[in-house]
């Protein structure tokens, strides 16, 4: 019985880890699609951006852990915005078709980058020696970087949450993604609007990037290998919504771990089997609104 | 299809019906792929193995065309059908069926089947969702076929297929001169096909639903019956394609169910032009060709490039090389 | 027979706690020419969206010529001669006029499952979307993609997909709507001339059309009818006096 508990607990630590990595990537994918409509494939490259400036950052130029992440999330910032300016600005409002074949070649962009400028392997991220080891609570030893995550992500949704509720940013951002025309007519600055929400949700993706390492590897495919995770959370979350991919990360993120550790031979079976079953019993995703 | 907006034809009935009704008919350069190909058979002698992969990819091609430019449903998991194509020819020429054509209709059997119930799923929904669905699907496929190695070779690949000679005469040889011959032979059946399907009412009510599916609803189209059974044909034709690609190479790996797969086969569609039904007669062979030519040179760079063209061509140049054609000709007739 | 064309009894629709369809009873005749009119908002779109089955009621039913209607599908219903027009134009915008009525004529006749022959083989199916566009005024445009039209001219394509379909009822939404008015004339003269044997019911703001073609008028409030009766009770009931006329003129 103990065994038991003890697996279980074991699983939804991971899980939960897993979760808060996947939540930081992929909600600022819910936003721009329920924002603006944007079919954004290329999503994951920001956060591939984030990995791989993190752990060279670390290696190459000796920065510690905190600066060279908040570094790491300002340059994925400012490399977002020229995107946007250059490219995704002039698809808002287009066809689904367009955006989608423009992310596509960003995606194909960014594996042959990454693998110029950092070769075929993946990149490994080395904590500070303060986030090493395990640290032991309630009488249970947890990883000690894992548990930080889990702190570090519950901080930043926590942040974001408020933000979004109680700041003037946060209103406009939900009546525009409630309502893009009347959001409009009240003069909102919805261009503006886009390109924040856009910022942000590439900087959230750095910071989930960076700090994910050790769950999703750093490595050049980076942007197509997890592209299915980050639109299995947005899609079963429910388009546009802030809180339904925090629940898909947290289903995904444990049962992935879960079935990893029980039945390993099924490998990621389970995980696109439920994705189908929940879809094929709310299409529209679990927060997603109905007709 | 812009023939038809010349100002002079109209006002009258006949000539305006008769403009309308013709347009399926062949144009002289429907002729030029076919007499290309034939012409590449005696210029190029020591590329016909490639020659035979760009026919099997044109096919595979065609089959997406018919999914994103005609009926509109924009789809990250072609390959799922490639891929399960590939596999049953493979298969069967594993262990011990070898005759090539048996192999392509069973192939074509399995993958629309594997079409027709995915599509049931997949075809309710719309968007972002659609895209993620279809991408799960293959990759369902993908993590079955390794998983099942007794069968499949996992992650090893499929090996050890032997192929009767077509008609029991024309034995596939190490040059693919057979191959070349044989996949052109398919791809030309396959095309007649879809041509035939795009120019029908079927099919014009496939461009309809791309263009508006409320109002195909509100005429009293059953509009996701159409949208299956177009799904369930692409199936069928990316099937066959798989299949010819794993007859000829003797090689079938995960690779073929794979996101690259679909995202590579997308690409060409879109230098080519998408909703053209020729995007992929010229897309693949740039494709196939230049990778072959650069990835000798410095495969690191290639992916970037495709993908800094494949930005360009979205951006700048839309409706690909045959996009740049049709305005050129359009800004010639209106001088 | 003698069942009304359409009938919809206890007819109710909530989005969460808003409340668009309060209990719609609601009688089309045969051959009528039926106006509903209210105030933005009032649920008039959404009525139709529920008599044509694009949303799905939280209760109440529909009847078409006596026979319940209410779980079938939107196409069913076409196919039993309910059409309807879009109060925002719902084109193929990139076809060609003749092939947005060509698209409505194959489905009506089932051509459009065809998928042997060359949609051109259905000869018959073209000449009858051309001899539809001609008494329209659109058969000069015929060839010509939908986008290159004025928005007054693409209305009328809107009600030339309706008739392609031979309905026995129409529901027409706010047909003239987004036209400037020296074109109104051209669709006003449209809906006078349909057929007699159609049931129709059109949504307008316009009173001049309403009151020119409309043998009944209902008035819709907040998703409830206010009240029902020939024109010139209409124009006399102080309700609607005091909640829509009286809204409508600034
Ligand atoms: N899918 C939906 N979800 C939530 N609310 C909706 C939906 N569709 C319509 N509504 C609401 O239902 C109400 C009625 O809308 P409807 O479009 O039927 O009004 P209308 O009478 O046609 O108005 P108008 O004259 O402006 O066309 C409105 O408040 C609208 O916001
Ligand atoms: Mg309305």
């Amino acid at each position: 019985m103990s065994e038991f508990l003890s697996i279980t607990i074991s699983i939804l630590f991971h899980g939960v880890a897993m979760a808060m990595v996947l939540y930081l990537i992929s909600v600022g994918l819910s936003v721009t699609m329920g924002l603006m409509g944007f079919v954004n494939l290329a999503h994951g490259a920001f956060a591939m951006a984030g990995g791989y400036t993190l752990v060279i950052l670390m290696k190459q130029h000796n920065l510690p852990f905190g600066v060279a992440l908040v570094v790491a999330i300002a340059i994925c910032v400012v490399l977002s915005l020229i995107l946007e300016r250059l490219l995704y600005r002039r698809l808002y409002g287009g066809d689904e078709l367009d955006q989608v074949l423009m992310t596509m070649g960003l995606i194909f962009a960014s594996v042959g980058a990454a693998t110029y400028l950092f070769g075929p392997v993946s990149q490994s991220l080395e904590p500070p020696a303060m986030l090493r080891g395990q640290i032991n609570f309630l009488g249970r030893d947890f990883p000690t970087y894992r548990s930080f995550l889990i702190l570090c992500g519950a901080l930043v949704v926590t942040a974001l949450w408020l933000g979004l509720e109680r700041t003037r940013f946060g209103a406009q951002i939900r009546a525009s993604v409630d309502n893009l025309r009347m959001a409009q007519t009240l003069g909102i600055n919805t261009s503006r609007l886009f390109t924040t929400a856009f910022a942000l949700g590439s900087g959230l993706a750095a910071l989930g990037g960076g700090l994910g390492a050790d769950f999703l590897n750093v490595g050049p495919n980076y942007a197509l290998e997890y592209l299915v995770y980050f639109l299995i959370v947005v899609a079963v979350g429910g388009l546009g919504s802030i809180r339904g991919p925090f629940v898909a990360a947290l289903i995904v993120g444990v049962s992935d771990t879960a079935f990893k550790y029980l039945a390993p031979q099924y490998g990621a079976f389970f995980i696109y089997a439920i994705t189908m079953a929940i879809l094929l019993w709310r299409p529209r995703g679990l927060f997603g609104q109905s007709a | 299809m812009t023939d038809l907006s010349s100002r002079d034809l109209m006002g009258d009935r006949k000539v305006v019906v008769d403009a309308f009704a013709r347009r399926h008919r062949f144009k002289w350069y429907e002729a030029i792929p076919w007499l290309v190909a034939i012409a590449c058979y005696f210029l190029f002698e020591n590329y016909h193995a490639l020659g035979a992969q760009i026919f099997a990819t044109i096919l595979f091609a065609l089959s997406l065309d018919l999914l994103i430019g005609f009926a509109g449903i924009v789809t990250l998991g072609h390959a799922a059908f490639f891929g399960v194509g590939a596999y049953a020819a493979g298969v069967m020429a594993a262990n011990g069926w070898q005759e090539p054509f048996s192999e392509i209709l069973v192939a074509a059997i399995v993958a629309s089947g594997v079409g027709f119930v995915s599509g049931l799923i997949v075809l309710r929904t719309a968007g972002l969702t659609l895209l993620m669905q279809t991408l799960v699907v293959a990759a369902l496929l993908q993590e079955l076929a390794n998983k099942w190695s007794s069968v499949t070779g996992g992650s090893d690949g499929l090996l050890g297929m032997k192929i009767d000679p077509i008609f029991g005469a024309f034995r596939f040889d190490l040059f693919g001169d057979t191959a070349y011959v044989y996949c052109l032979g398919v791809l030309f059946i396959g095309w007649l096909l879809a041509r035939n399907i795009v120019y029908s009412s079927f099919g014009r009510s496939l461009t309809g639903i791309r263009e508006n599916a409320n109002r195909m609803h509100a005429i009293g189209a059953p509009v996701d019956r159409r949208k299956i059974i177009i799904y369930t044909i692409s199936a069928a034709l990316a099937g066959v394609s798989g299949a010819l690609i794993a007859q000829t190479t003797a090689l079938v790996g995960l690779n073929t169910l794979a996101l690259s797969k679909s995202g590579e086969l997308i690409i060409m569609l879109v230098i080519g032009g998408i909703g053209r039904l020729y995007g992929g007669f010229i897309g693949v062979p740039l494709y196939m060709i230049a990778q072959d030519r650069f990835s000798q040179i410095d495969p690191i760079y290639w992916y970037f490039w495709i993908g800094l063209f494949m930005i360009l061509v979205v951006v700048f140049a839309r409706g690909g090389v045959l996009g740049v054609f049709e305005r050129f000709n359009q800004r010639r007739r209106s001088r | 027979m003698s069942a009304p064309a359409l009938e919809t009894k206890f007819l109710v629709k909530r989005f969460g706690a808003l409340v668009v369809s309060n209990d719609i009873n609601f009688t089309l005749e045969r051959g009528a020419r039926h106006a509903l009119i209210g105030p933005n908002g009032a649920g008039k779109t959404s009525f139709v969206n529920l008599v044509t089955g694009v949303l799905t009621p939280s209760s109440g039913e529909i009847c078409l010529a006596g026979e319940t209607i209410t779980d079938l599908s939107r196409e069913q219903r076409v196919k039993r001669g309910l059409v309807r027009t879009f109060q925002i134009s719902a084109l193929f915008k990139r076809l060609t006029v003749l092939e947005n009525v060509t698209l409505a004529i194959a489905e009506r006749e089932g051509a459009a499952n065809d998928l042997l022959r060359p949609a051109g083989h259905h000869r018959a199916i073209i000449e009858e979307a051309y001899d539809l566009l001609v008494p329209l005024g659109l058969a000069n445009e015929a060839l010509r993609p939908v986008t290159e039209l004025a928005y007054g001219r693409q209305r009328m394509i809107e009600i030339a997909m309706a008739l392609a379909l031979k309905p026995k009822v129409l529901l027409l939404d706010e047909p003239a709507a987004g036209v400037p008015p020296r074109e109104t004339g051209a669709i006003i003269d449209t809906i006078e001339r349909l057929p007699a044997d159609i049931a129709v019911l059109f949504i307008e703001h316009d009173m001049e059309l309403v009151f020119r073609v409309a043998q009944r008028i209902t008035v819709l409030v907040q998703g409830g009818v206010l009240v029902e009766g020939t024109p010139a009770q209409i124009a006399d009931d102080p309700k609607v006096r005091q909640v829509y006329l009286g809204e409508s003129k600034h």
